[in-house]
């Protein structure tokens, strides 16, 4: 049997597995192709936006078991969610969502967005600079790597980057990052794969031709003059700024600018995509999901910080969805959250909850199966400080998923990426 | 001898001389601010501190033989023996011996004192500017380099006499090739326009004066054996020069035989009359050393002063660099990260600031190799040492309106970057041997690591010449040191991942996690804008 043969076969066995499918809706079934996509084609239109929630969501309060709903309220009463405030999905009535996530309950009901349960790794670290790292670069938990999943698989698919790029076939950076420094994730074998935008405040002085410094000392008239020269410089800056200059109008969806961080960089994400940038991997973020204390305020649990976090995150998700059918590219674009870990099943004192396991993924686009694949976590009746939600898929799953069926990657390449075998999931 | 005479003074620093200001006369002064000299000059009175910058220092052991290789072993010159005892030159050991010369002269900024004089070598390099490539005799680039360190705080006038009859000088702007017969007037004008009386408002020499000049400088050439220059009294025009009404119609008598030579001195003797000849000077260093404009203002309370100082003290150089850097204009706040820093500033100063550890004298091909390397890169932002692009020097020195601003550009700025990654990296290296900011040594210098938002204070204050805006600390805080997380109450990942390294220095994993986001933080401090300025 050819190499690539066997993983094909084996990927698929591997899926067929009965404890796998007990976790699969009916609808998300009916439309599983596990085959992988046929072709290496590199240059599709295709686009993958990773949405990273850092600190650590709380996926109980995110994804509600309401089939243990006794165990559940009993093991967080402080942090609970009302069973009649829960947002239902269809076709799936074991699970919930949070009040909050109401754009994110329309697309699953659209049938354009589905949830990964219990997502993680064995052994999992409860560190946040750990477990990034071990997300970031899709290493075993007991492993340091210094390449990122996403940066291995573009130094796979675009050799020669950087010397040989940007060139005719790929013009445009491959990776780009909105609100940050470039992340590891993007990090290849020698160079780093991605390009930060640092903020969107950048990214907008950079399509006006503006700069931060004021010019009305010494400094700051240099200071000024080395900005203009570095986004000048900039070699991808020409191709960003004609790209982004080429969308004139984008959903009304959006918050107001400045509100909420994550549909500011998603709106970057959706004029780049549209603008025609061929970039195949963006990178977003927002914060603040470490939510030690006062997750949920205690006279109404549906309101708090874990609310406002995932309201900004729907929200976000909601606008962004809603701009790419405007902008007709919604065709080509998936998206998943994702954030390093979950946190414990039993909530603390300070109506909070402490460094867990794992958590749930979302995904969406236009060509998403929809569903919930796996299911909800088992909660024990009496919860101790020390009880965790087990890992159902092993993160490198939805990676390995997202870069075979829907990056089109060959799946010997993706063994290679991944530095494993990682079975598919019905995501796409 | 600095005199006593009475002189129209800049008015003197009297702040409380604090690490700003320290950081600032050093940078300025030297290349680089190294943490340790910071912490020796703070200690000192803004006076003392002046004495030993200015203070002289023996001429260092001359570049070595460490070119030796597959290719090429020379005969002549045992490995780590310098070569500059030798007069024997090819095509061969020519070119590696000059690579040699380069090398030392980069390891010896690499290696200052802290003292002024490596950086008054470059400044006297832009000013008598010569490029080896022209002069194509190692030992010659490095007996023209050991005269500028050997005046580089002395005297003016003896140093522009000594200049003249330089065998590099000579050779460089065809002294070597004027005779009476055919007085080459290359010469004889720089030395008017870019040498001593410039070309400001208040120089104005005629061509006539270039062409009387010319004569009065013919005579000198080089022995082609020795590489030392000689007067030959054959050769010197010995008629009578008469100069224009710029120099009060002086004329020159003159002079037959040996004694011919001293026309020199009256030449220089006459320009040095020139009030100009001390404001185009002071202007130059000026420039270099504090601002590149100067207008009316600086003009009549900087310059001016200075100037007066510089001829009151018979071209002594010593006290208007004291002058200058003692004043309260030198200190005042409008003039600190003003300037772009040159690229030798830009590695020269990385290299010393972050400590960078290059390999022993006793492994002399190695360091020399690695020296070339900085050298290489440094010449690739624009700054060749040795080979500026003419005879004026680097235009961002006098190329007007643009100045330092002349050293960043699509090109250079990218290069810049490039060099600040690689050596977060250790991209430079050598038979294994890596130049690379070790950047938890840095950081455990630092007062108080653990806590992130003073980590960034820190690092900013030790790298920049400004203030990073609070919200920039904010954001590299929250995007860089915590991963992401935000709040106050993160801090705590941070502070717990270096107190564990603190406590097991040999635990990989955490190793990895904090030197990983350490060197992100660097490469992006050093990427922002704010790092080109000193």
């Amino acid at each position: 049997m050819k190499r690539r043969d066997f993983i094909k076969n084996t990927a698929v066995a591997g899926v067929l597995l009965p404890q796998f499918l007990n976790g699969f809706s009916i609808r998300a079934m009916a439309q599983t192709s596990l085959m992988p996509a046929a072709g290496h084609d590199q240059i599709n239109d295709r686009v993958l936006v990773l949405i990273q929630l850092n600190g650590g969501n709380d996926g109980l309060n995110t994804v509600i078991p309401v089939d243990q709903y006794g165990a559940y309220q009993a093991a967080r009463p402080n942090i609970a969610l009302p069973q009649n405030k829960v947002l239902k999905l269809n076709g799936a009535d074991a699970m919930a969502l949070h009040p909050a996530l109401s754009e994110i309950q329309l697309l699953f009901n659209e049938g354009k967005a589905g949830i990964v349960q219990a997502v993680s790794y064995p052994k999992p670290n409860f560190s946040h600079f750990r477990a990034t790292d071990i997300w970031m670069t899709g290493s075993d938990s007991d492993k340091v790597l210094n390449t990122g999943w996403a940066g291995r698989y573009l130094n796979d698919s675009f050799p020669g980057f950087p010397d040989k790029y940007p060139n005719e076939t790929m013009p445009d950076p491959l990776a780009i990052q909105v609100g940050s420094v470039v992340a590891s994730a993007f990090q290849g074998p020698a160079f780093t794969m991605g390009l930060a935008i640092s903020n969107p405040a950048n990214f907008y002085n950079l399509i006006e031709d503006k700069t931060d410094a004021t010019s009305n000392t010494r400094w700051g008239e240099q200071l000024a003059y080395l900005e203009k020269v570095s986004q000048k410089t900039d070699q991808y800056a020409g191709v960003i700024k004609k790209a982004a200059l080429s969308i004139t109008r984008q959903s009304d969806k959006y918050p107001t600018p400045g509100k909420n961080p994550l549909a500011d960089q998603l709106k970057i994400v959706a004029r780049l995509v549209a603008g025609g940038l061929r970039t195949k991997v963006y990178l977003v973020s927002t914060g603040s999901f470490d939510t030690h204390a006062k997750q949920a305020e205690p006279d109404d649990t549906t309101t708090g910080t874990h609310a406002q976090l995932l309201r900004r995150v729907s929200e976000a998700v909601g606008a962004f969805m809603d701009d790419l059918k405007g902008l007709n590219v919604a065709d080509r674009v998936m998206g998943m959250t994702f954030s390093e870990f979950g946190r414990r099943i039993k909530s603390n004192a300070s109506g909070g909850t402490d460094h867990g396991a794992a958590a749930p993924v979302f995904y969406f686009g236009n060509a998403v199966k929809v569903g919930v694949i796996g299911t909800n976590p088992q909660l024990p009746t009496t919860a101790t400080v020390n009880d965790n939600v087990a890992m159902q898929y092993d993160f490198r799953s939805v990676y390995a998923t997202v870069l075979q069926q829907w990056l089109n990657l060959p799946p010997n390449e993706v063994q290679r990426v991944l530095m494993g075998q990682f079975p598919l999931l019905p995501m796409v | 001898m600095e005199s006593t005479k009475a002189t129209t003074r800049l008015e003197a620093f009297r702040g409380k001389w604090s690490d700003e200001d320290v950081k600032h006369l050093l940078k300025r002064t030297m290349f680089g601010a190294k943490p340790d000299d910071v912490v020796h000059v703070r200690a000192l009175t803004p006076r003392k501190a002046l004495n030993e910058l200015l203070a002289d220092e023996p001429a260092p052991p001359p570049p070595i033989n460490n070119y030796n290789d597959d290719k090429f072993t020379d005969d002549e010159i045992m490995p780590g023996e310098t070569w500059t005892t030798s007069i024997n030159y090819d095509g061969m050991n020519n070119g590696r011996r000059r690579n040699s010369f380069k090398a030392w002269w980069l390891g010896l900024m690499l290696n200052q004192s802290r003292t002024l004089r490596e950086k008054m070598v470059v400044f006297w390099h832009n000013h008598f500017a010569t490029e080896t490539n022209m002069v194509d005799n190692a030992l010659m680039c490095y007996r023209h380099n050991a005269l500028l360190r050997q005046h580089a705080l002395g005297n003016f006038k003896e140093l522009v006499k000594a200049i003249t009859k330089d065998p590099a000088m000579l050779k460089y702007l065809n002294g070597t090739a004027s005779n009476k017969k055919a007085p080459d007037e290359n010469y004889g004008r720089e030395l008017q326009e870019l040498f001593t009386v410039g070309k400001g408002p208040g120089s104005q020499y005629t061509e006539a004066d270039v062409i009387a000049a010319a004569k009065v400088l013919t005579g000198f050439r080089n022995d082609t054996i020795t590489f030392v220059s000689l007067f030959d009294p054959g050769r010197h025009d010995s008629s009578d020069k008469t100069f224009s009404e710029f120099y009060r119609n002086t004329t020159i008598k003159g002079r037959r035989g040996p004694d011919g030579e001293q026309e020199l001195d009256d030449l220089l003797t006459m320009i040095f009359v020139q009030d100009e000849v001390a404001r185009f000077i002071c202007r130059k260093l000026y420039r270099f050393f504090v601002y590149h404009q100067i207008d009316a203002d600086t003009e009549a309370t900087i310059i001016t002063p200075l100037a007066d100082v510089f001829r009151t003290n018979n071209y002594e150089i010593k006290p208007v660099l004291r002058e200058l850097f003692g004043s309260q204009h030198f200190f005042q706040a409008m003039n600190r990260g003003a300037m772009i820093k040159s690229p030798l500033d830009y590695t020269v100063g990385l290299c010393r600031e972050f400590g960078i550890a290059f390999p022993e004298s006793t492994d002399y091909a190695d360091q020399y190799g690695l020296w070339l390397a900085v050298q290489n890169q440094t010449a690739a932002m624009q700054q060749n040492i040795g080979d500026p692009p003419n005879v004026a020097g680097w235009p961002a020195y006098y190329q007007e309106p643009m100045f330092d601003k002349l050293w960043v550009n699509s090109d250079t700025l990218p290069k810049r970057n490039v060099f600040t990654d690689g050596m977060t990296n250790g991209a430079i290296g050598r038979n294994g041997k890596k130049l690379t900011i070790d950047v938890l040594a840095f950081t455990q210098t630092l007062p108080n690591p653990a806590d992130p938002a003073a980590l960034i204070d820190d690092a900013v204050r030790r790298l920049y010449m400004l203030e990073l805006p609070e919200k920039d600390k904010q954001y590299i805080k929250t995007s860089i040191l915590l991963s992401g997380l935000q709040d106050m109450m993160s801090d705590h990942y941070w502070t717990q991942a270096w107190q564990n390294l603190t406590a097991k220095p040999d635990d990989t994993v955490n190793k990895t996690n904090v030197t990983r986001k350490l060197k992100s933080l660097y490469k992006y401090l050093m990427n922002l804008p704010q790092y080109q300025l000193t």
